[in-house]
């Protein structure tokens, strides 16, 4: 049991020696899509070549979080403990690589292995700004020593012992920290209406249901990091004035389930989380629900009705969930990326935080690039950069150098941003004043060989399907705009269908209950604004 | 077979009763029971709304809302494919429509002799291996029409020889 802020940091001075008795890390991507291709074997071959070997350099096989180079996967890192910096990054590993790999690494070989060296010194490396992925691929997620040794939980103790909930919201409020989640309102404004209200029993929800078709940041962070995120509930719960919370995960992500049912128990047995954390009143007890798969339930009051057993239909807002929320009670309900974006902001200040991104959107934003683009994969990068510099600069550039034709935000509940307006910074404000969102943080590159009436049925189809039924709008609405955008996809559609599709969206869009129903529009009007050339080839009398 | 000899009834109600037998415990049940029995047979529906004190129906709306739950036994071998956008800008719909040609099923379907269940998943989020499917428990990447068709085929041969 840690018991004080001494206690915590003297351990952590310890495990921090250990570490630096290795002189060669070597860390074996260990997440979903590295394991999908066989990075389990190269762990295990790596193990047993570096058993062999009795000379040279001390090396560690650490199995770690995900590195974001997703494309060039499986990826081994070699990091030497004297330095800070990600030194030599193997990838396209194969098993029978690791005889070389620890040659190299013992120092009893060359100084690297060549042909499977990827170069890091790329702009996909150097212009990232790790805050919330700054733990992913340097410590083993399953061990709750790593993240001690990376000052983890030392924010929460610092802030049970010397601060009041009240300057935790303050910091928060401070940093301009927003929602991660899509939405973008101030976490700082939404911690200090819970933390007004008056009752008894208050709730956290971490939302882990990541729906988004091509959106992965949420599902790497609590594989590569799962006690960040549960440091960040439990600070928002001192805040707040909460005993309990809950990580709501799809059930799709069965590694994320097994790492977060492993962090919570690893933390209550050593006195991080459960009953009077660090000697003080305040205990939290956090426990994983499973999502069932359901796009609705990531919106916040269909996801609390889910948690309490039943079918994740939303309700009306008001009331707000910061006056009745889970059971009826005040509740805090923030994505995984703002709660892991917590323990930083409190062991470095509001302010340090707020000097990242612009004026109305600060820090970092994590961003999974998948599509047509060369570095397919994990980023986070500072906001404000623009979409230019992150699908050419970070992300390489187009497929096969193909010509870019247009990039999806948001998913399903964004929009497809043309090629001239990609200069615009990445912010909420600004995403939003040309028809798209900052979403969750799903970047999908087309190229010049997508249709974009295609596409942007794809997504209708998508909402149409995981329509929860509650309301007419939604319910009806987006079948009809499926059976009118099909009508463009097979040539068959007329100027009265034109016109009918322009109002159906407004109409959906107007009327529906909850963002699903509301924002479900938003692939369909934001391509009839950029690529009305197409949906115009769709008609029949003028194809 | 009943509740009182078969095992695998208890292993749900050890889940209910982790959750004190409470009405928002049927979410996790659903989990539990679709793990050890595969799929969700009527008689568990009914055995878990006895024991959580809830209406037969409104265990079944719960779960027949849920995508991740099934209500009908899968085939022998199981292909997942990926139909999130990724996936999908990469030709997962092909794929699918191949996968539903050659087998004469329909995604979330097994074919007749059981042999083997097309289905389709959101999206994985190893968008990196776009078009992505995982055969029984193996995930293969960078998938096409012919390579996904002949993966399943190869999957069901294995299990005659």
């Amino acid at each position: 049991m840690i018991q004080s802020v001494e206690e915590l940091e003297s351990y952590a001075q310890q495990l921090r020696q250990a570490r630096a008795e290795v002189q060669e890390e070597i860390n074996v991507c260990m997440g979903t899509t590295c394991l999908a291709i066989g990075a389990e074997a190269i762990k295990e071959d790596l193990e047993a070549c570096l058993a062999k070997k009795s000379s040279g350099r001390s090396c560690k096989v650490r199995p770690v979080g995900c590195n974001g180079l997703c494309a060039q996967g499986p990826l081994v890192m070699i990091n030497a403990t004297d330095e800070s910096h990600c030194e030599t990054i193997y990838e396209k590993v194969k098993p029978e690589d690791a005889q070389r790999i620890i040659d190299c690494t013992t120092g009893t070989g060359e100084a690297c292995v060549k042909d499977i060296t990827c170069q890091v010194d790329i702009p996909f490396f150097t212009r990232q700004k790790k805050i919330v992925l700054e733990n992913a691929g340097y410590i083993d997620p399953d061990s709750l020593e790593d993240y001690i040794a990376a000052d983890g939980y030392q924010a929460l103790f610092e802030a049970l012992s010397h601060m009041s909930p009240e300057e935790v919201i303050n910091q928060v409020r401070t940093s301009g920290l927003r929602g991660r989640g899509g939405g973008g309102y101030p976490a700082g404004l939404k911690w200090d209406s819970v933390a007004k209200a008056v009752s008894e029993q208050k709730y956290v929800i971490c939302n882990g249901d990541e729906g988004d078709p091509g959106a992965f940041m949420d599902r790497a962070i609590m594989e590569s990091d799962p006690h960040r995120i549960l440091e960040g509930m439990a600070l928002c719960a001192y805040a707040v004035g909460a005993s309990e919370g809950y990580i709501y995960v799809r059930a799709e992500y069965p590694l994320a389930v097994e790492r977060l049912n492993r962090a919570i128990k690893q933390a209550e047995k050593n006195g991080l989380l459960g009953a009077k954390i660090a000697q003080t009143p305040f205990s939290f007890h956090v426990e994983v629900r499973l999502g069932g798969g359901a796009f609705v339930c990531g919106e916040a009051t269909a996801l609390i009705t889910s948690i309490e057993g039943n079918r994740g239909n939303p309700r009306q807002k008001p009331p707000h969930l910061s006056d009745h929320g889970l059971w009826g009670q005040p509740t805090v309900l923030n994505n995984v990326e703002t709660f892991a974006n917590i323990a930083p902001i409190l062991r470095h200040g509001g302010e340090w935080y707020a000097q990242f991104g612009t004026e109305k959107s600060k820090g970092t934003k994590v961003f999974a690039l998948s599509g047509q683009i060369k570095h397919t994969g994990l980023v986070e990068v500072p906001m404000g950069m623009s979409l230019r510099e992150l699908i050419y600069e970070v992300g390489g550039g187009i497929e096969a150098d193909r010509a870019f034709k247009a990039v999806q935000t948001g998913g399903p509940s964004g929009g497809c941003i043309p090629a001239d307006q990609l200069d615009l910074p990445i912010e909420y404000e600004s995403l939003k004043a040309i028809g798209s969102i900052m979403g969750s943080g799903g970047i999908i590159v087309m190229d010049e060989t997508s249709s974009m009436v295609e596409v942007a049925r794809f997504f209708v189809e998508f909402c149409m399907s995981e329509s929860c039924g509650k309301c007419v709008p939604c319910r009806v609405g987006t079948v009809q705009l499926y059976n009118l955008l099909s009508k463009f996809v097979n040539k068959e559609a007329t100027d009265v269908d034109l016109a009918l599709l322009e109002d159906l969206c407004e109409m959906i869009r107007a009327t529906s209950l909850c963002g699903l129903g509301q924002t479900a529009p938003n692939p369909v009007v934001s391509t009839l604004h950029y690529f009305k050339e197409e949906y115009l080839a769709g008609m029949k009398d003028r194809a | 077979m009943t509740a009182k000899t078969d095992t695998r009834f208890k292993q749900v109600d050890r889940t209910m009763r982790k959750l004190g037998y409470e009405r928002s415990a049927l979410i996790e049940s659903l989990h539990t029971a679709q793990e050890v029995f595969g799929y969700l047979e009527k008689e568990v529906l009914r055995f878990i709304a006895q024991r959580l004190s809830l209406p037969y129906s409104k265990v079944y709306g719960v779960a027949t809302f849920y995508h991740f739950f099934r209500l009908k036994p899968q085939g022998k071998h199981v292909c997942v494919l990926c139909t999130g956008t990724a996936c999908y800008i990469k030709g997962a719909d092909k794929i699918l429509a191949a996968l539903e040609r050659r087998f004469g099923v329909k995604a979330g379907e097994a074919t007749e002799d059981g042999e083997l269940s097309i289905l389709s998943a959101r999206c994985f989020g190893s968008c990196s291996l776009a078009p992505v499917a995982v055969f029984d428990k193996q995930t293969i990447g960078h998938l096409d029409e012919a390579a996904t068709v002949e993966a399943c085929e190869r999957m069901c041969d294995d299990s005659e020889r």
